[in-house]
């Protein structure tokens, strides 16, 4: 076969070369650079090597962050996975119930982050929040602005009531695709509930809520906008997490350098995360197209 | 075990799924329920099974009225057009789940288990699971599921209409063979009159949620008691035209004349339908008495053995079967030609009124 080349080709792939340099590879060509670098100013660097990345590696701040990041990542998967589970259990199947359902579901996830933070904030509030006054009334001393764990947990339960629908409605459309028939042989063997819930529902579930996982791990690792805005990351760090971190340290202090180290880490953390993650899926879809 | 359904109707939010069915299946029978889609052969399965109560009417087992009673402790199984497997057990842990669920002893579950799927000839996949099987495989774990359990009664609803052509052959020639020995009351639902000519035993033929003829299959493929069931138990559906009878001859409204004679012959005046199946028309003369008629060619569908032309005159329509491969042009006028002695005569009500006498063996398939 005669290859046929046309170099005219080459100028449809430029606006693509273009727009992959501008947004990814210029800005992290531009965050290696600083992490290797001291600045002063545009004329006054030295080369440091890789003194930012043992500065950060070694910083117990970071590791406070790290460790608070991984409690809180868990806590949001180990919690809004199985809840998601039972909430797409226990969804209508048919008649108007399913669509009423699916809006009231779906409406979390279309308030944007910072307005999330911003309800919960005010809802939580003891004076003038409905969710604070009644917890206080009943007789728990709560002041998320002041007591470390108060804060932790807000943020926490922020994160499930936002994004605990998504796993519903992924585990929905997984039951949903389950075959009439796979219920009724069930019936016929006289298999429990219990028995229909782990052989049918949850293996014909599996591949979207690996799915599921992935998406919740990712983004409450990178979570941001909820604990800025209802604390700022307070009080004290308890929920500062490694993003609120790299903020305060990059913008807040200026500290480019070891901002810019951190950075390479974290994204090569999420990255290691996610490649382990893909593999898993590819995995099993393997698994299935046999 | 006897089956017995008494004036079974099931109305669903005021349609009516199935329309006052009785029928009896005997212990250890084949029977085959044949109609087209939404003829409510799933409904019956379902009723029959327990899964579904009926809206009114009595189910009898063995003239014990069992219309109430859940499904769990009726002792059927039903194998499923989809290939309903529990996806994260493996081939073995499938089969032996409804002994487990039953309580047979271990020793007992794997003795039966293998000789179960060794009949269905996947002994070697015990190990794997259904995403690794082929649809074929697939199926016969589902089936060696519901063969397992010693049932007496075995519900197949179209179990190999998701099958490739290859695979969907090997197991229905294997079906009536596997369940030969058994006293298990087996109904198979399928579209196909072909399907259920090739399984035999018994037939119920289905058509807007009623059984219009139940009987020995061939027996009904010969005598089909309404146009109704002539039309679904031929593939491609029977060739119909109108007719009357007068003056001592069958005039058809095409125009062509057939002689009173033969089965024919008793016919009294009056206004008929005739209808006469693809395979006993041919593009070339087969007899003495054949007659012929004209028709311009609409379509020809070619399946490899046998060619379907599609031909049309007077306003209708009739589909020859030819063997062989044929390309007529379309739009093209062309002669075919009638065997009288295969033509079925039916009433102005649809019924069956003079069908051809059964031949032993005319070289073409019946």
């Amino acid at each position: 076969m005669n290859k046929i080349t046309n170099n005219k080709a080459w100028f449809l792939v430029l606006p693509v070369f273009f727009i992959v340099a501008i947004s990814a590879i210029i800005p992290l060509m531009t965050v290696v650079n600083y992490s290797v670098q001291d600045i002063f100013d545009p004329q006054t660097r030295f080369f440091v090597g890789t003194e930012w990345f043992e500065q950060v590696l070694g910083d117990s701040r970071l590791h406070d962050a790290l460790i608070r990041q991984i409690i809180y990542t868990l806590s949001v998967l180990f919690i809004e996975i199985p809840l998601g589970i039972a909430v797409a259990l226990t969804l209508p199947r048919k008649g108007w119930g399913v669509s009423a359902s699916m809006v009231l579901l779906a409406l979390p996830l279309l308030i944007p982050w910072n307005v999330v933070g911003t309800i919960w904030q005010i809802f939580g509030r003891a004076d003038i929040g409905l969710g604070g006054y009644v917890i206080n009334l009943l007789g728990i001393d709560y002041n998320y602005s002041q007591n470390p764990m108060d804060a932790w947990v807000t943020v926490l339960v922020m994160d499930v009531w936002h994004w605990t629908s998504l796993i519903v409605l992924l585990c929905y459309a997984g039951l949903r695709s389950i075959p009439d028939a796979y219920y009724q042989a069930a019936k016929i063997d006289g298999a429990s509930r219990w028995a229909v819930f782990r052989f049918i529902q949850l293996p014909k579930m599996q591949s979207v809520l690996v799915i599921g996982v992935l998406l919740r791990f990712m983004d409450s690792f990178m979570i941001y906008t909820e604990p800025f805005v209802l604390t700022g990351g307070g009080p004290g760090n308890a929920t500062t997490f490694l993003s609120q971190f790299l903020t305060r340290m990059a913008v807040g202090q200026f500290d480019l350098g070891p901002a810019a180290a951190f950075s390479l880490v974290y994204f090569l953390i999420i990255l290691l995360v996610c490649w382990v993650f893909y593999t898993v899926v590819m995995n099993a879809g393997k698994r299935e197209e046999q | 075990m006897t089956l017995t359904l008494e004036n079974i109707s099931k109305t669903v939010g005021g349609e009516s799924h199935i329309d006052d069915v009785s029928m009896t299946l005997e212990p250890g029978s084949f029977n085959v329920l044949l109609g087209r889609t939404l003829a409510g052969k799933t409904t019956l399965m379902r009723i029959m099974a327990g899964l579904e109560p009926p809206s009114s009417g009595r189910i009898l087992v063995d003239n014990v009225d069992v219309t109430g009673m859940a499904v769990q402790k009726r002792n059927v199984a039903m194998v499923y057009q989809q290939f309903i497997n529990y996806p994260s057990m493996n081939v073995y842990d499938n089969i032996a789940s409804p002994l487990k669920l039953q309580g047979v002893a271990k020793a007992e579950i794997d003795k039966r288990v293998r000789s179960t799927a060794e009949l269905m000839h996947i002994e070697h996949l015990l190990d794997r699971l259904p995403q690794e099987l082929s649809g074929g495989q697939q199926q016969r774990t589902a089936m060696a599921r519901a063969m397992v359990k010693d049932c007496k009664l075995l519900l197949l609803d179209e179990p190999l209409v998701n099958l490739d052509y290859k695979l969907r052959e090997e197991l229905r020639e294997e079906i009536p063979n596997l369940l030969a020995e058994r006293d298990t009351i087996v109904v198979y639902a399928t579209t196909e009159p072909m399907e259920a000519l090739l399984l035999g035993g018994k037939c119920a033929v289905m058509h807007e949620g009623r059984v219009t003829q139940f009987g020995p299959t061939t027996q009904v493929y010969h005598n089909p008691a309404f146009v109704e069931t002539g039309l679904i138990f031929s593939d491609p559906p029977i060739n119909l035209v109108d007719a009357e009878v007068r003056d001592g001859a069958i005039f058809m409204k095409s125009g062509h004349q057939v002689p009173l004679a033969g089965h024919l012959s008793g016919l009294s005046n009056g206004k008929y339908t005739l209808g006469i199946r693809a395979n006993h028309l041919s593009v070339d003369p087969t007899g003495d008495n054949t007659i012929a008629m004209q028709g311009q060619v609409e379509l020809a569908e070619i399946t490899g053995s046998e060619t379907f032309v599609h031909v049309h005159f007077n306003d209708v329509s009739w589909v020859i079967q030819e063997e062989g491969v044929h390309n007529p042009r379309l739009g093209e006028a062309t002669s075919f030609y009638v065997d009288p002695t295969r033509l079925f005569a039916f009433d102005a009500n649809g019924k069956l009124v003079a069908a051809p006498p059964v031949e032993i063996s005319n070289g073409k398939a019946a």
